[in-house]
Order: C-alpha cells, then structure tokens, then sequence
C-alpha cells in the first residue's frame, strides 16, 4: 500500500526554517523558507503536472535546470521552472495553463 | 579595458576568476545558481544549518575553500557576480541572458566558458514516469535541499556517481533498496587499474564507499524495465550478472550513466568538435590550456570530464591562457598541466571502467520513449530514418528527437545509438546535433521586460 503523501521525504534541515504557505491547483500547501517550489510541491503531492505529449504525470527530472520537466504554471499565465525558483510566501500556482489561456493540448479541465 | 566574461561560478570557473583578478582584471561572471559552487559544492540556501563535513564529506575543506575565495572575491568588488542568471545565446561577442525574468546583454572582448556537465542519460523502459530522476537530481535534493526523493529508492546506471549517491542517502537515513551497477567487474577491474595507478587514495577512497554498500550493490546488471502505475514506479526488473531475473521494489529509481559535458554554448561560441571514443560523446577541441578559439577558453567538465578536482586546474589554466592572450603578466602552468594530465589519466580509466551501455540502448524495445520531452519512440526514431537517413539533425527536424526543450541533452547519445544500430554504423558517423539558440526556454515574457545593457 503506497502511502498517500508526498513524493519526497525530508530528511534533513526541518528543524529551524519558517513555515510558508502557497496554492497548487487552488489547494494550500505547506512548505519551509528555503524550499524550491519543486520541493515544497513534491512534499505534499506526487506530480507535478501531465506530461503534454503522453498519458503519464511529470514529477521533475534533473533538478537542475537542465531538463526543463518541472515547469509549472502561475495564475498569472507565466510559468516557471520549480526545481530552479525558490518558494515564496502566498504563491499562486497551477498544473495547467490558466482557463483563459488558448488551447496548449495540456489536460483541460472537462 | 578589456571586457571579460565568465560563466559558471563552479570550481572552474572560480578559479578562472580567482586567476584574472590575481592581475587586477575585473571579470563578469554568470551562473544559474543562487550562490556560487556549482553542482558538485552546491550551497543549501542561508538558514540551512549542515556544516560542510556532513554536505561535502571528504571534500569538505575544498569546497569551504572554493566558497570562502569566491565570496571575498564578490564582496571585494573585484568581480561583478550575476547570480540566478542564465546564458541562452551567444552572438558577436554579446551574451544573452534572463534573469529575474528580464533579458539582458553582456558584451566581451574574452570569454571563459565553465558550463560543466550533467548526468548522461540511457533510456529505460518505462522511465517517463514520474518519480524517475537522475542521479545528479537525487544528489541535489539531498545537499540543497534535505530531501530524499522517494521512500524506498533503486539507484541504477554506472559510474562513481552511482554508488557516491547511495552512500550520501543512506548516510541521511533514506532507504536504498538496490544500487544496481550496469558495468560489469571486468571492465571495472581494467579501468580500476589504471585508476589506482593516476590517483591511489581517491581509488581507495571509492571502493571503501562500494564495499559499504554491501549486499545492496550489484555489478553486470542489465537493466529491463521499470514498472508504474499512475502514480509512479513500483519496481524495476533487472537480470543480475549470472541472469536471473529480479526484482526490487521501490517508488523512486534514479538514473545516469557516468556524465555529459554541457556544450551548447561552446558551441554557439565557434568552438570545434570531435567525437571522443573514451567519454562516447561529442567534446568540443581545446589545445591543453583550453583555447578553443580567438578570445575563446574553455574549463573544466563542460570541456573535459575530469571531476570538480580537475576542473579547479582547468580553470586556472584556461585564464593562464587568456593573460598570456593579452600579454599580462601569468603564473606558470607547468605543475597544473602536469597535475591535469594525471587526472586526464586516472579520468580515462573511469570511463572505461564504467563504459556507457551501447548494447542496452541497442536492444531497447520499440516502444521504449527515446525523448522524454516530447514521447518520440525508440520504433519513432527507427522508422523516422527511411526519410531523414542517418543524420542527427536530420532525425532532429523529421521525427524531433532532440527538438523538445532539453534540446536534447537526455537523448542525443541514445538517439546517435539508435541511428548508429539501424544504419549500421559507428555513433560518430551519424553526425552531431547542432546547438540552437536560446539553449535554455526562454518565457516571452522576458524579451518584453526593459532590455539594458550590462
């Protein structure tokens, strides 16, 4: 039975950093100053977004900018890449384009 | 004064610095990253309590050293650090980068390029799912973040990365479930040789890691596919040496194949390439300073995969070049070239002890994703070649493997394999993909922001 959390697990460096908060998907999220937005994202869920071209989610890659798997949309239609942009508090962010964005072939909602 | 600049803040290119500023050159630098170190000293960001010795073991001092230079160097004015910036073209002697999601320009009269590498990449059945990382991603997440990426983790692939990620994790408290090794212990006997003859303690020093591993670590591997469901992995299968048939577990698996040298803007900068049977990979062409052209130098692993030791030397060396280019006053590269061809050596046996898996990518079913960015098929690729002919660029533009916004560095090499088996040649005859710019995604927005000039 796969436990229902996050993807990844921290296993250091919890003890001392503020507690920040921002949205996924219009859901709140917990996350700790000095987090990537991967990171505080993969805590709590287990992907990040669809992959455009195939069936399967996307959860990131290299982390190091390389790979350009991670990009996440925000509310305001920019997206950013999560394993690169460091959290900030009351971050609005999406695994789509915005509903008012032009079809991307990205998964709509129905 | 001479304009020069410099990208990457890793142990290349800090060195390289170092060395301008020892003449009273002022170098711009540029890097990704948000504090200057690179990928193998990467610094957690502030309010991260680990000391060095727990993030770097053995190379702890190094690293402390490698940061303590570069800060006084920032912190002296004696060099004009562009953190969290990112090179995308390279035009007539101005570099285009994006930073805070603004575009903007920096012109030069010399350039030092300490681009580094990244993981190579060999594909597996099943490895679009999410959950799968390389294994320089797990290595991040540990150091920069205090993160394991999964519960229960299956690391696989070859080189000293492999079995120095499971060593890390495990030492954090994450649970290594299978540290499978590709390379079988014949090549690693051959190469591990010439290893312990260029650099006996760093030899040592890594088998002591491996035997550590214990029972978890298991050489000859051949790597089958890795099962998942919606959610990610649930197992990888594999045949141990003597090919029985295994399975372990997990809901994270980590790849890489030993590393690639970051080249595109050493491409987009002129550079030459040569295809190079040791590393199985295109490398661009230096002389043994690291000129690479008029006013071009090159340093470290994005020329060279010598490891973060080698690339302190390189960079020294590529900026001894460049003095001596202008006819200022230079230190003596006698015992760095002497020091960087004992690493060339040791650097050479690594690769032929943990060889990149031709045979694997060869036999890779048809269904197989080659491009993770855009789902193109290892039968895609095949059938693609009737049409492109055995052409990487070629390939690129009919069936877009290498088009999607890696630009190619998780597929090339798999793709140069693919093409090389179904045309019945050698990987360096199926030509080279070309760097275009902007080599990384740059949103539009950024080209609307104000555009000034550094």
């Amino acid at each position: 039975m796969r436990p229902a959390a996050g993807r990844f697990v921290r296993v250091a460096e919890t003890e001392t950093r503020p507690r920040l908060t921002l949205s996924f998907d219009g859901e709140t999220v917990g996350a700790l100053e000095g987090d990537t937005v991967l990171t505080a994202l993969l805590t709590a869920r287990r992907s990040l977004r669809k992959a455009e071209f195939g069936p399967e989610r996307r959860a990131g890659f290299c982390l190091m900018g390389a790979c350009q798997d991670c990009w996440v949309w925000q509310e305001d239609g920019v997206r950013l890449q999560a394993c690169r942009t460091p959290v900030r508090e009351g971050m609005r962010l999406r695994s789509r384009a915005p509903d008012s964005w032009p079809d991307t072939g990205a998964e709509r909602p129905s | 004064m001479t304009r020069m600049l410099i990208i990457g803040a890793g142990p290349a290119g800090i060195r390289a610095a170092e060395t301008l500023v020892a003449v009273g050159l002022r170098p711009q630098i540029v890097d990704e990253g948000e504090r200057a170190g690179g990928q193998i000293y990467r610094r957690p960001p502030p309010g991260f309590t680990r000391p060095p010795r727990a993030l770097y073991g053995s190379e702890a001092d190094k690293a402390a050293a490698l940061h303590r230079t570069f800060d006084g160097l920032v912190r002296d004015g004696q060099v004009d650090h562009h953190p969290r910036a990112t090179v995308f073209a390279l035009s007539d002697g101005v570099a285009h980068i994006v930073q805070e999601g603004t575009v903007r320009r920096i012109a030069y009269d010399r350039l030092i390029l300490a681009t580094g590498a990244s993981d190579r990449l060999a594909p597996v059945p099943g490895w679009q799912a999410p959950g799968v990382y390389s294994l320089g991603a797990m290595q991040i997440a540990l150091k920069a973040q205090g993160v394991a990426l999964g519960r229960e983790l299956v690391l696989a692939g070859s080189g000293p990365l492999l079995t120095l990620v499971a060593h890390q994790l495990r030492k954090a408290g994450a649970n290594v479930a299978a540290v499978l090794d590709t390379a079988p212990l014949s090549s690693q006997a051959a190469g591990g040789a010439q290893m312990a003859l260029a650099r006996p303690r760093v030899t040592l020093r890594g088998l002591a890691v491996r035997a550590g591993l214990g029972r978890l670590y298991h050489p000859g591997a051949t790597l089958e596919r890795i099962e998942a469901d919606a959610d990610g992995p649930t197992a990888l299968h594999w045949r141990d040496a003597a090919g029985r048939a295994r399975v372990s577990s997990c809901d994270a698996v980590a790849l890489g194949w030993h590393l690639r040298a970051e080249t595109h803007l050493a491409d987009l900068a002129g550079a030459r390439f040569e295809w190079s049977p040791i590393w199985h990979q295109w490398l661009p062409v230096t002389d043994a300073m690291g000129r690479a052209g008029d006013g071009l130098y090159l340093a470290g692993d994005g020329l060279r995969l010598l490891g973060a030791d080698g690339a302190e030397i390189a960079g020294r060396l590529a900026a001894t070049a460049c003095l001596r280019d202008m006819s200022l006053p230079a230190p003596n590269p006698g015992k760095d070239l002497r020091q960087l061809a004992r690493m060339a050596w040791f650097a050479k046996g690594v690769a032929r002890a943990f060889p990149w898996p031709a045979d694997m990518v060869r036999n890779l079913p048809g269904e197989t994703m080659l491009c993770r960015c855009e789902g193109v098929t290892v039968a895609d690729a095949r059938s693609a070649l009737a049409l492109a002919g055995p052409e990487a660029n070629r390939l690129k533009a009919l069936a877009r493997v290498g088009m999607g916004r890696c630009q190619g560095r998780y597929c090339q090499l798999a793709g140069a394999e693919i093409v090389a088996d179904e045309t019945r040649r050698a990987p360096c005859e199926t030509g080279r993909l070309r760097a275009q710019p902007p080599v990384r995604p740059v949103p539009v927005s950024a080209f609307l922001q104000a555009d000034p000039d550094i």
